[in-house]
């Protein structure tokens, strides 16, 4: 190599970034950070819920003292149509005591702090600058050129935790183009309660603990998506995300359907009369385990949503970051022990992640996608039929039970046929294999 | 030669808003910056340094936040930077405060060397007041040049310089000798893209602090009780009223409904 200014240069200082950098300067490795946002979580999005576990092995006890808004302690399901929902969840006093499952976070807050740990342990963060493309010398990333002036950078390797667009990981044709059918728009308001309010609207009777509410159903008309209501300390998190494709042929907009889940008659109760804070939106990669590329090549690995790593059936992505970033470096550390940073010896990194559940879960939910995408309407007519039978048994007309029973089955058999039904189940369970 | 530059930490006025129920400041959330004119001085300051050799130092007097403003500095090149932050100087007015950062900078002088030109913006944009920086000057006595928009010739070998700042009528052509004090406007240049060097050093190089122990500043005049500005009275301008929308079926429409509106005001100003 001709020049060396650092031992790896981490390009994006979001979750799967520092917990890169985090890693490599705790190890004593020379690490830079490259941000392009004004600080850490300036530019950062996401729904608000972040897990504890791939954090808590890397700075134990991190909860202590991290900027975290509650811990859940609650997290609901609602089937929702234009008029009702219908709700599952579960409330558990073992989320309720330390070490915790989960958080509500204020990204903004939280990456911010993150950095300062991350910079405590040695490595240098510069914000502010931009990294246009990858230096490659005989065919190896050897460094970075960014939009600064004297703004080449070189090193033994390139992590690329440049979020969802990763223009790094697209420019060395390890990704392809994202398609419009594989990712979802989000959009999202914080907005601003009294800590009173949101206690005595989620039912919580400690300013600690949080609930989340998790939206899907017909109330979407057809469209795949996920509406979410998490709990911060003194406000609320609202959002939605829809799949592109699905807006356009829709023809909807993603503020429009934000508003109408704000008006939404079981939503407005919870959000009334608050202000909002903040109006975020971001994309969110939804193609799961088959959009996942190639994450090495010749001195260069890449994590996070840049990996496509987001689990959008149980919300997660900042945890598969944390992990990936961590399992990234510790590839390094390896790498460094030989001097070796070929592809060779840094797709152990990819292998790492299959034998972890991130991989794992990403690949049972593997042909989800696909399948959502060819049946929307299980996303649509399932929920309607169970949102219309639990009315029709909870209202007290008169008509008697055995009858309403009778009527519930007639309509399953009609909207579905028995076929049908089975048919999905079976494509359902062999999809899912 | 060495060129010092006095900065102020505030919060964004862009970004705060009233609270017209109390009449008070919502800084909540409002994001610190460096006083924008502050910033145009270290370009200037830098620019210089650039020029004729030498290095840029840098002091802030603020809490421990304020830090990041002076990390920002030296990420515009700044080579030395300076938090001075003491429990004793909350509740400074301009007098309290220039006092502490010309005790400062005297600190900075004896560990840095004589001083060529002191700079500062013309004022910040929360206080408004353009009072810090001249007050810093006197005590020094030394030639004070405010609303300088063009530092034109430097002449290290006779320690002169020649400015141009503004006036009510129009542009002064000045020239002082060294070492000098200029207050600047935001003209004086525009902020350029630092090369990644710069804010690569500024990542690596801490940021010395400064305070009532290592400094020769004496309490007695600093602080609340030592600042003889007091508010007397504080009040929110009026809230703007919302502007008048015009609606109308097509372009025409909507134009000759602003043109009937606005005809008598341009009758009174002779224009029709």
């Amino acid at each position: 190599m001709s020049k060396k200014d650092f031992d790896v240069i981490v390009v994006g200082a979001g979750p799967a970034g520092m917990a890169a950098a985090y890693v490599l300067a705790k190890a004593g490795v020379d690490v830079i950070v490259i941000e392009r946002g004004k600080f850490p979580g300036s530019k950062n999005v996401m729904g608000g819920i972040f897990y504890r576990k791939p954090m808590d092995d890397l700075i134990p006890e991190f909860y202590k003292e991290a900027p975290i808004e509650r811990h859940i302690v609650e997290q609901r399901m609602w089937l929702m149509d234009d008029v009702s929902h219908f709700s599952m969840g579960i409330k558990t006093q073992k989320h309720n005591s330390e070490p915790y499952n989960c958080f509500s976070v204020l990204r903004a807050q939280f990456d911010k702090w993150f950095s300062k740990k991350v910079i405590e342990a040695g490595a240098l963060l510069i914000n502010e600058t931009v990294v246009t493309e990858p230096i490659i010398e005989n065919g190896k990333v050897v460094g970075v050129r960014t939009d600064r002036p004297q703004g080449d950078l070189y090193a033994d390797c390139v992590i690329a935790a440049d979020g969802v667009q990763s223009f790094l990981a697209k420019s060395l044709g390890l990704r392809k183009k994202i398609t419009p059918n594989k990712v979802a728009l989000g959009v999202k308001e914080i907005i601003g309660l009294s800590e009173e309010q949101v206690n005595d609207r989620f039912g919580i009777k400690d300013s600690n603990e949080g609930v989340t509410i998790e939206i899907t159903g017909p109330f979407l008309k057809g469209m795949e998506g996920m509406a979410w209501v998490y709990t911060n300390k003194n406000s609320v998190s609202i959002g939605i995300g829809v799949i592109i494709d699905d807006l356009i042929n829709h023809n909807m907009n993603p503020n429009d359907l934000l508003e109408s889940l704000k008006n939404h008659s079981s939503v407005l109760p919870l959000i009334e009369g608050g202000e909002t804070r903040e109006y975020l939106a971001h994309v969110i990669p939804e193609g799961g385990y088959k959009s996942v590329p190639k994450m090495y090549t010749d001195g260069f690995m890449v994590a996070g949503d840049a990996a496509m790593l987001v689990d959008s059936i149980h919300r997660e992505g900042s945890n598969l970051a944390v992990e990936s970033g961590k399992l990234a470096a510790r590839t390094y550390l390896e790498a460094k022990e030989s001097g070796d940073f070929s592809e060779k010896t840094l797709s152990r990194y990819q292998e790492k992640l299959e034998e972890t559940y991130i991989l794992q879960d990403l690949r049972y939910y593997r042909n989800l996608p696909e399948l959502l995408e060819e049946k929307r309407y299980l996303l649509t007519e399932y929920p309607q039929f169970l949102i219309d039978a639990m009315t029709e048994i909870y209202t007290v007309d008169g008509v008697p039970k055995p009858e309403k029973f009778k009527k519930i089955k007639g309509e399953l058999k009609s909207r579905f046929g028995y076929i049908g039904l089975a048919k999905d189940l079976y494509t359902i369970w062999r999809k899912l294999r | 030669m060495h060129f010092l530059v006095f900065i102020k930490q505030v919060p964004d006025a862009a970004q705060v808003r009233v609270d017209y129920e109390t009449g008070t400041l919502i800084r909540e959330g409002v994001p610190a910056i460096i006083n924008p004119f502050d910033k145009h001085a270290i370009e200037a300051a830098v620019r210089l340094k650039d020029q004729f050799g030498g290095k840029v130092s840098v002091v802030c007097m603020g809490p421990p936040m304020a830090e990041d403003a002076l990390k920002e500095a030296m990420s515009m090149g700044v080579d030395k930077a300076f938090l001075l932050s003491d429990r004793i100087f909350a509740g400074s007015d301009t007098l309290a405060t220039s006092y502490a950062l010309w005790a400062a900078a005297k600190q900075i002088i004896k560990e840095e060397g004589p001083v060529d030109i002191f700079f500062a913006g013309k004022q910040a944009i929360d206080g408004d007041t353009a009072q810090t920086g001249p007050g810093i000057a006197t005590r020094f006595n030394v030639p004070l040049i405010t609303y300088v928009v063009d530092v034109k010739k430097l002449d290290p070998e006779k320690k002169t310089v020649e400015l141009v700042r503004l006036v009510e009528s129009g542009q002064e052509v000045i020239q002082t000798t060294m070492p000098c004090f200029l207050t600047v406007e935001e003209e004086l240049n525009t902020l350029s893209y630092a090369p990644l060097p710069y804010l690569i050093r500024a990542a690596k190089t801490p940021v010395k602090v400064l305070n009532s122990k290592n400094t020769e500043i004496e309490a007695e005049y600093c602080g609340l009780k030592n600042s003889p500005t007091k508010v007397r009275k504080a009040f929110t301008p009026p809230k703007r009223e919302r502007g008048e929308m015009i609606e109308g079926d097509s372009v025409d429409s909507i134009i000759n409904q602003l043109y009937e509106k606005i005809q008598p005001v341009l009758k009174t100003m002779g224009k029709v």
